[in-house]
């Protein structure tokens, strides 16, 4: 019977077809691999015959942003003006008023979560908070334009303040709530990850739990808590349906969150709907404008994911 | 040295104050997050409950010459017996511009829905037969009272005139509100009343079935090997900070990626679900290889070097042994992934798929739209009915989304087995 057994196996099981299998396998995570290559190749290409129309001086520090002045060859700046400049504005205008929002939210809410909330009141509210960051980027959009760009425009009004009706301020709010979830769980895991004797040393020394929160507790996880702020920027920064739909199209330099400003994400969408004609400054300007968000979000995240894990290490 | 305050020992009082005050910080944070969260959809179940039900106005339609239209046009209309049957309900009314307002009572779209009521029962032609059609939005709109009618005549939707003969077919019963089964069952159109989501939830379900035929073999076979067989090298350290990396691309990259590669390079269809699915596939890829890789490190490993005890090959012992037991796992973590491809827009907006569709598409290769994208395009109409269609298309798409949701974490519950 033994005998038998090793009969069927090696009977069944030519070496050639594991192999393939496992070749086929790891093509199947080469794709991965395949697909960031693709990101880059397409974007540097498109953007590369963009720089052969405009030059990179003009488009990484020019003050204007108006791709659509071509009407007739001959005119007047019918080259259009490719100034990236107020498009970084308004996109960090925007990230800035989110991050405002989220951060303290963020933070308190995971604080309470992790260090004063009983299991029960835990094991409802995390679910209840990561239902905001479920929610789609379009239905925030809708909410910002229609609901809230409305109520701050109102309550600007009687203040005596002019609000522009896409202002900066909705969409930066809306998108801050959207963010308080990834901060909240990603700060969560860091303030549970700093070891349990460095607070049991700080009580012992008759400290209270609040000051041993902000004494000891968060300056130990402050690397981990740092990496997760850089995350939810790069989200804010790439993050485009919510600035779509109430933010507005008008490019300008501007640091008032009340007026109307644009941003890196909204313009790419913008000039690649409609109608477009291929090789044209205008549409290949989007791929530029892809290709600096890509490394931007890239070199956050990469710095980002670089100090959550050396963070980890340490207390490992 | 720590500095606990220079009250230190001495200010309990004020100490513990300071305590509750933090408590409370907290507290108050998680409950402006969920007050933000209840308000939303508050405001958008709101605005929804609007058009569960629709206006219907009935007409007494003299469709007795009316046989030679569908024989002369491809898409018949009998916008003409619509308006006839209009007049004859209003004898007294003459002026021409009296008239537009009356007519404006019927959907522009009623003629169309006469022509589809003729294809069901050919016996009403020629005829003079009692029908209900739909009513148009601004007459729906006065009936829920959304018409200020505090203001000026000159400023309403709906004058004086108008409103006295809404008044009449309200007393002869020739008005009724019936649940609004044209919104789950008709494609989108210009007339906000008679606009549904249908082809929209077509669109959306041939691109998350292309997603998933690509996403999920792909992302479970990038897992295994990545898991099981990759030699620790340079090479798997790059694919797998690679993933990482990828999951947090901004989802219009991807819709870029699309752009240049599938309609550029490849020449596929614009704006079809094939091309939509395939790159909201790459965009969810990460999140499926990476709950699969977690599904199948949850597998004891005892269950493989058992296998490779008795012999088998490592092949052998993965897709035997390990698979089987981890594929619930991977199955609830690609649901999840689903879930965030069925709420992605920007992508989908990059290759096109923001056309105007009406017809219900019939396969992955014709132009189509998705759910999300409607909720996009119908947001910014200015419509006030179609600002309630949009609550309505976002309520449909919550349900799926916590449907999808909720079937995962009953499957985990019910099949995950714990070690």
């Amino acid at each position: 019977m033994t005998v038998n057994a090793i009969d069927i196996t090696t009977k069944n099981r030519p070496m050639w077809l594991d192999r393939a299998v496992i070749i086929v396998l790891a093509l199947m995570a080469g794709v991965a691999i395949l697909v960031t290559v693709g990101i880059v190749f397409s974007l540097v290409f498109e953007a590369y015959l963009f720089f052969e129309k405009v030059s990179v001086t003009d488009f990484l520090f020019g003050l204007e942003w108006s791709p659509q002045t071509a009407i007739r060859a001959d005119q007047v700046g019918s080259t259009g003006s490719f100034g990236v400049l107020p498009l970084i504005n308004g996109t960090l205008l925007i990230s800035a008023i989110a991050m405002a929002v989220a951060t303290p939210l963020g933070l308190a809410s995971a604080v309470y979560l992790s260090e004063y909330a009983s299991k029960r009141a835990r094991s409802w509210i995390k679910p209840a908070l990561e239902i905001l960051a479920g929610i789609p980027t379009v239905v925030y959009g809708f909410f910002a334009a229609l609901t809230l760009a409305p109520i701050i425009r109102m309550t600007g009004g009687k203040l005596g303040l002019e609000v522009a009706s896409e202002s900066a301020l909705a969409a930066g709010i809306v998108m801050g709530i959207m963010i308080v979830p990834l901060i909240s769980s990603l700060s969560d895991d860091v303030i549970n990850a700093v070891p349990q004797s460095l607070r049991d040393a700080s009580f012992g020394l008759g400290a209270t739990r609040s000051e041993t929160i902000r004494k000891v507790v968060l300056p130990a996880a402050l690397p981990g808590i740092s990496g997760s702020l850089l995350l939810a920027t790069s989200r804010a920064i790439g993050e485009t349906m919510i600035v779509l739909m109430a933010a507005g199209m008008a490019a300008k330099l501007s640091l008032n969150p009340l007026d109307a400003v644009t941003t890196i994400t909204v313009q790419i969408v913008a000039l690649l709907t409609g109608d477009q004609e291929f090789d044209s400054a205008k549409t290949l300007s989007a791929f530029a404008l892809g290709l600096f968000l890509f490394i931007i979000t890239l070199g956050i995240n990469v710095l980002a994911l670089g100090i959550v894990r050396k963070y980890q290490e340490q207390y490992d | 040295m720590i500095d606990f305050g220079k009250n230190a020992g001495f200010d309990l009082k004020g100490r513990h104050r300071a305590e509750a005050r933090f408590q409370w910080m907290g507290k108050i944070a998680i409950a402006i997050s969920l007050f933000f969260l209840a308000a939303m959809v508050f405001t958008i179940a709101r605005d929804a409950s609007g058009i569960i039900k629709q206006t219907q106005i009935q007409l007494q339609l003299d469709l007795t010459d009316a046989t030679g239209i569908a024989q002369n046009n491809k898409h018949p209309s009998y916008g003409k017996a619509v308006k006839a049957a209009l007049r004859a309900q209003f004898p007294k009314v003459k002026k021409r511009k009296d008239k537009k307002r009356l007519y404006g009572f019927a959907s522009p779209e009623a003629g169309f829905e006469i022509a589809r009521m003729i294809d069901e029962s050919p016996e009403i032609l020629g005829r003079i037969t009692k029908v209900w059609v739909t009513a148009s939005d601004g007459l729906d709109l006065y009936l829920r009272g959304k018409v200020d009618m505090d203001l000026p005549e000159r400023q309403r939707r709906v004058s004086d005139a108008e409103r006295d003969w809404i008044a009449t077919l309200q007393e002869q019963g020739h008005l009724r509100r019936v649940f609004n089964w044209g919104f789950l069952t008709n494609g989108d159109s210009r007339e906000p009343e008679v606009a549904g989501i249908l082809s929209a939830l077509v669109g959306t379900a041939y691109s998350l079935a292309v997603c998933f035929a690509f996403a999920f073999p792909v992302g479970i076979g990038a897992a295994i090997y990545l898991e099981e067989f990759a030699p620790k090298s340079r090479l798997s350290d790059l694919i797998e900070v690679n993933i990482n990396n990828l999951a947090a691309v901004p989802s219009i990259v991807f819709g870029l990626l699309g752009l240049s590669m599938f309609l550029g390079v490849f020449g596929m269809p614009r704006s079809s679900p094939l091309v939509g699915g395939l790159v909201l596939a790459l965009m969810t890829l990460p999140t499926m290889i990476i709950a699969a890789r977690a599904a199948l490190r949850s597998v004891p490993p005892s269950f493989k070097e058992g296998a490779l005890a008795l012999g088998a090959s490592p092949v052998q012992a993965v897709f035997h042994h390990v698979f089987p037991v981890a594929m619930p796992g991977m199955l609830t973590g690609s649901i999840v992934g689903m879930a965030q491809a069925l709420g992605e827009t920007a992508p989908l907006l990059m290759i096109g798929m923001v056309a105007f569709i009406v017809d219900i598409p019939t396969s992955i290769l014709e132009p189509a739209t998705a759910l999300p994208v409607q909720i996009f395009l119908w947001a910014d109409s200015p419509e006030r009915a179609f600002t309630e269609k949009t609550a309505a298309a976002i309520i449909v798409l919550l349900v799926f989304l916590v449907s999808m949701n909720l079937i995962a974490i009953l499957l985990r519950r019910k099949l995950e087995t714990r070690f």
